[in-house]
Order: C-alpha cells, then sequence, then structure tokens
C-alpha cells in the first residue's frame, strides 16, 4: 500500500536545523561548536539531538568565551574542518570580532590559508530583548574585506543558503533572524536545494518602485506591497539574501526597470548597508532614478526594551507605504 | 660542571643542526637589520636577537607533520620548518617571491603545507587558532601536536586565557608557551602582570607548567620534548615558560632606551649562542675551528638569499586585488 502524504510544512527554525543535520551527515568534517548547543540543544533548541545523534566530538558545548571559541574554529578550519559556530546571541558577536575581522577575514589575504568557517548568528529585535539581545550587528561586518554575509528570510533561503555557506571556502557570517524561527512557514522541496551565496531574488515584481531589503523586513516589505497594490502602486520586493558580495547587477537591474529605490532594514541607519546601496545607486544609476532613493531603518540608537519603544523603534509597514506613497508621487 | 643526563640524551646531530641553525638565525637577523638601516626594507624588523635558542629548540622537538604558531621573534622556526633565507629576505623586502608576495610584511607570514600559521600583529590572537588546530587533530584521532606562543605581554589578552582555558578543558594536543623576555615594547614585566613567573597563569587553568632557561637552546628543546611528548600521549596541553631577555628594541627604530644598560650587559654573557658553544665544547662536538665554519656556512647561505631575494620581482599594484576570498581547491594544509 503505498499512500501520498502531504509534506509538511517547516518553520525558519527546523529549515536551519535540517540543513545542519544533512550537512553533518553528508561531510563527517562539518561540526559544530559553541555555548549550551550540546545537551541543551542550544538556547532556540536548533541542535536538539545532535549531541546524541553525533557525539561530543562533533557537537562541542565550549567554554563561555566567544573570541576563544572563533579562534579555535579558525584553527580546525585551516587544518582541513567546516566548523559551524552557534553565536547564542548575534549581540555576542562583539566579544569574538578581533577573531573574525583580524585572523578569518584576512588570513587567506595575507597568506593564503583558507578559512572555511561559518558563524551563525541568531539576530534582530520584535522578542522583546532589549539592548543586549536584539541587534543587528551585520553593518560591523559588512565594512571588513573577506567574510562573506548572509541573511536569510524565508524557511528555504534559509536551508539552501546555510548548505552554501558551510561548503564555501570561506568565512561566512549566517544572520539569522530570530523573530522568524518559528512565524515563518513553508514546504520545502525534497532533495538537496542549495541557494548560492550571492544572488537576490526578486520575491514580489512590480513595476513602480523597487524596494530592497533582507532579513525579517522582509515579511513587512511583503505586506506593504499587498496594501500598496490595491493602491495601484506596485512594489518590486528585491530580498537581497546575501549582503557580502552584494548582488549589485540585480539591484541595478530592479532600480533600472522601476527608475525608483527605497531600501528597508532593521540595522541602524547610520553607515548601514542601506547607505552603501544608496550611495552605489547614485554613482551607477542615476541617470536611471526619478527619485531621491530612500531609507528606512531605525534611529540610531540601541534597541529598546519596553513595548512601546521597541514598535517605536522597529519599522512598520506603515512606514513603507508613506515613503512610497512620497516616492510614487514624486 | 657536567652537562646533565637528560642533555647527553640529546643526539650529537640533533644538537649540531640545532647550533647551525642558531648561527643561521642570527646571521639573517643581522642582515635584515643592516638592509633595514640602508633603509632598504620599509615598514617594522623584530629581530629575536640574543633569543634565537627558543624558536630553535622548540621547532628542533617538533615532528615534520605537527604545527607552528610562532611568536614574532621565532625566525628559526620558520628557517627550521622549511623557509629559506632568500624566501624571508625577499618577504622583508616586499617582493612577490616572500611567502605572502607582498601582501603582509616581515615575520607575518605563514605556510599550511609546512605547517606553520601565520602570525597575527594582535598578540594571542593565534592562540585560540592553534587550539582549534590541535582541536581539528583530536576529532580526527591525529597523532599532532600543535607549538603555539606569544610573549610577556600577550598572556595579558583575553584570548590567552580563552585559548588555556579551551586546550586545558578539552585536552587538546597543544604546547603554549611564552616568551618572557621581561619587556613588552617599553612595559617591564612588573607592569604587565603582579606575579614574578608567567608560570602562575597555567595553575588558573589546570594545565602543568614549566620554566625553561630560554637562552639554553637544549634545555628550551628538551622542556619542549617533554610537553610535546604529554601532548602527543593525550595528556593534554602544557604551558612553557621561557626566560630570556630582548636585546633589541622592540623594532630597530626603537633604541629601547628604557631598559637598564646593566641588565643587558647581564644577558650578554648569556647569549645563546655562547651558551651552545660552550656546551658543544663540554660534550667534545666541536670546538673554534668548527665554530667558525659554521659561522661562515651560514653567511654564505645568507648571501644567497639576499641575491635571490634582490633578484626577485616586485608585485605589480594591481595584484593588491587578488586573494579577497579563497577557492574550494586552496581549503585545507
Amino acid at each position: 500500500m503505498t499512500v501520498a502524504t502531504a509534506r509538511a510544512e517547516v518553520s525558519y527554525l527546523e529549515a536551519i536545523s535540517q540543513a545542519l543535520d544533512e550537512e553533518m551527515a553528508r561531510d563527517e568534517r562539518v561540526f559544530l561548536l559553541g555555548e549550551d548547543i550540546g545537551q541543551y540543544g542550544g538556547a532556540f533548541k536548533i541542535t536538539e539531538g545532535f549531541l546524541q545523534k553525533y557525539g561530543e566530538w562533533r557537537v562541542l558545548d565550549t567554554p563561555l568565551a566567544e573570541s576563544g571559541f572563533v579562534g579555535a574554529a579558525i584553527g580546525a578550519a585551516m587544518m582541513g574542518m567546516r566548523p559551524v559556530v552557534e553565536m547564542q546571541f548575534a549581540d555576542f558577536i562583539s566579544c569574538a570580532f578581533d577573531q573574525i575581522t583580524e585572523v578569518a577575514a584576512k588570513n587567506h589575504y595575507r597568506w593564503g590559508a583558507a578559512v572555511p568557517i561559518v558563524i551563525r548568528a541568531p539576530f534582530g529585535g520584535g522578542v522583546h530583548g532589549g539592548p543586549f539581545h536584539s541587534e543587528c550587528p551585520e553593518g560591523w561586518f559588512f565594512h571588513s574585506p573577506g567574510l562573506k554575509i548572509v541573511a536569510p528570510a524565508t524557511p528555504y533561503d534559509a536551508k539552501g543558503l546555510l548548505k552554501a555557506a558551510i561548503r564555501d571556502p570561506n568565512p561566512v557570517l549566517y544572520f539569522e533572524h530570530k523573530y522568524l524561527y518559528r512565524r515563518i512557514k513553508a514546504v520545502l522541496p525534497e532533495g538537496d536545494a542549495v541557494v548560492p551565496i550571492g544572488k537576490a531574488e526578486v520575491k514580489r515584481p512590480g513595476t513602480d518602485i523597487s524596494l530592497i531589503t533582507y532579513g525579517a523586513m522582509l515579511h513587512l516589505a511583503l505586506e506593504a506591497a499587498e496594501t500598496l497594490s490595491q493602491e495601484g502602486i506596485e512594489l518590486e520586493v528585491l530580498d537581497l539574501r546575501t549582503l557580502i558580495p552584494l548582488d549589485t547587477d540585480a539591484i541595478y537591474a530592479s532600480v533600472r526597470k522601476t527608475s525608483k529605490a527605497i531600501i528597508l532594514h532593521e540595522d541602524n541607519k547610520t553607515g548601514g548597508i542601506g547607505a552603501e546601496i544608496a550611495a552605489r545607486l547614485t554613482e551607477d544609476c542615476f541617470d536611471h532614478l526619478d527619485g531621491p532613493v530612500m531609507r528606512i531603518a531605525p534611529p540610531d540608537t540601541p534597541v529598546p526594551f519596553s513595548t512601546p519603544l521597541e514598535e517605536f523603534f522597529l519599522p512598520k509597514a506603515s512606514d513603507v507605504i508613506e515613503a512610497a506613497r512620497k516616492l510614487a508621487a514624486y | 660542571m657536567d652537562p646533565s643526563a637528560d642533555v647527553r640524551g640529546i643526539k650529537r646531530s640533533d644538537l649540531l643542526q640545532m647550533y647551525y641553525h642558531l648561527r643561521l638565525t642570527r646571521s639573517l637577523e643581522d642582515r635584515i637589520t643592516a638592509l633595514y638601516r640602508q633603509g632598504r626594507i620599509v615598514g617594522g624588523v623584530y629581530t629575536s636577537h640574543g633569543m634565537e635558542a627558543i624558536a630553535v629548540g622548540y621547532a628542533s622537538a617538533l615532528e615534520p607533520h605537527d604545527v607552528v604558531a610562532p611568536f614574532h621573534r621565532d625566525i628559526g622556526a620558520f628557517l627550521i620548518r622549511g623557509f629559506s633565507p632568500g624566501e624571508i629576505i625577499a618577504q622583508y623586502l616586499g617582493k612577490r617571491a616572500g611567502p605572502t608576495k607582498g601582501k603582509d610584511g616581515n615575520v607575518h607570514m605563514g605556510d599550511l603545507k609546512r605547517g606553520v600559521i601565520g602570525f597575527v600583529s594582535h598578540l594571542a590572537d593565534n592562540l585560540p587558532v592553534a587550539a582549534g588546530a590541535a582541536l581539528a587533530f583530536k576529532i580526527r584521532g591525529e597523532s599532532r601536536v600543535v607549538f603555539a606562543g606569544t610573549g610577556d605581554g600577550g598572556t595579558s589578552r583575553g584570548d590567552f586565557h580563552e585559548a588555556m582555558n579551551l586546550a586545558a578543558v578539552r585536552k587538546l594536543p597543544v604546547v603554549i608557551f611564552c616568551n618572557n623576555n621581561q619587556y613588552a615594547y617599553s612595559t617591564p614585566l612588573r607592569y604587565q602582570m603582579a606575579i614574578a613567573d608567567v608560570v602562575e597563569r597555567a595553575k588558573a587553568y589546570g594545565m602543568p607548567g614549566e620554566i625553561a632557561d630560554g637562552n639554553d637552546v637544549a634545555a628550551v628543546y628538551l622542556a619542549s620534548k617533554r610537553a610535546i611528548a604529554k601532548a602527543r600521549a593525550g595528556e593534554g596541553p602544557t604551558f612553557l615558560e621561557f626566560k630570556t631577555m630582548r636585546m633589541h628594541g622592540h623594532s630597530e627604530h626603537d633604541p629601547a632606551k628604557y631598559v637598564p644598560r646593566e641588565l643587558l650587559e647581564e644577558w650578554t654573557k648569556k647569549d645563546p649562542i655562547l651558551k651552545a658553544e660552550a656546551l658543544l665544547r663540554q660534550l667534545q662536538y666541536g670546538e673554534d675551528a668548527y665554530f667558525q665554519e659554521v659561522g661562515e656556512r651560514a653567511k654564505k647561505e645568507i648571501d644567497a638569499g639576499v641575491e635571490f631575494a634582490e633578484q626577485s620581482p616586485l608585485p605589480d599594484g594591481p595584484e593588491v586585488l587578488e586573494g579577497v576570498f579563497a577557492t574550494e581547491d586552496e581549503v585545507g594544509p
């Protein structure tokens, strides 16, 4: 008897867990290290059951010392392993900043040593985590040559980009958004779907304004696009997926089509990724622009704790709608 | 005084080879210093003058498949690992034939194929990296050891402590050493730490530690051998403190007026080459004519190295754009 079973929906969190499991099964060089990832299964339970399945030398609970265990991952990677580090909260990545920017990012350039590590960094707000558990620190690393940075927004991209990151010969920072862990679900196809690093994707085609975003803000953008569509303004929503290398071809292609651009991100505004994209659009697409490049981002403050403060801080669909109306009329 | 039974246990050929490497290191660095004074080297020159016994001693104690993460005054380790004097001088001159092809300078070089992890200026950064290399060996069940160090100043950094702790809790096959040369740039040891011996720091991590005379190549070699054997046997990490004195400034531009002259005079008498010669004489392994011959051999090698480096081309400007990212075929040693 054969029973056709519909594939179940997989959460963003489960997609990450599946990618880790499949890559560990596929390649014995892949091992995990981080705080509380073993017996406890990780602060968010992404590695639950991994210790039992793969043993204590492939799922290592580390001392509370981010620089030390990121450095150790670098050393193991240079000796031919494929370590995946879990940074319990992306905020704590500041403790490992030196190892990431000075050692991992520069070793290949300086003396030819490839550093194939992945650092998973659960980032972002909307979870009342306050100033030390809600940060979006990708901008710090966006400025550092030698690193790749990815930030998936859907379960499909989360799984496929993590697989690509693990297989990449370079240090990859994998920014996974905590707000999406259990809120976003999708049915994933069977098989080994790897999402290539460096490719943005149009998540909703449109003709009037390019909305360039990544991470949890994608969902806000799609919500706003739905509302605006009813008013006759068609947003083209471009999900960057990868921040380094930045897919400028996709960005330029979209903006040349729509002639207008809004950049939306959750990291604060000054010196953020939006600033770089706006500058590049001005340099390379000026003749195609029919209005100012606009940015929507939180204010330059730490991420606040209390509900009304965090709500005020985070971009909202209404911010996108308001900006799009202004730009459409320009 | 008779050499100890331990010293008599070192093979004659090994001791003679170490003496040769001491002389080669001294000749190489003296020549690099001369090139610097002639204005032919841009950037810093950090020598191991008077401290050569440390790198020569520990690197001689390692097997070829082991890995080192040298301190920035360990040029002898590079020579023993197969970096030619010509390559090293080319590195100082910013030539394409240097191990970093001009991307980095002086001792900032490495080569995974020769088991050398490239030095990072942020002192102690390479200690967690070394622990991680040892972790890879432990995970794969390989009988390989990592030897990594920093100076007395570097042991104040968090990365030193994080590496010591990680190595200890996971019993990693790594030897962490401190090259205690009493000054971190201009800062004397007493302003660096409130303890007399750096080895005290190992106690906090439950790691065995040992002090050895850093100017005595045989002592460094024997202490390293003991620690390496323990690591290879699965008994975990050891901390070694090599006591020495920095005889030149932090860099060759630094006249080191902050160091009392009497202290330098005292340590001049303990020069590692003189010490090694005294030992070889005692063991009747060599005398003046032999020492002179080795010195001449070393000098000739350095002459050839300078010629090689001078004839090597400089990189072209646009090469700056190459190598930011690695390709898959470059992964692994």
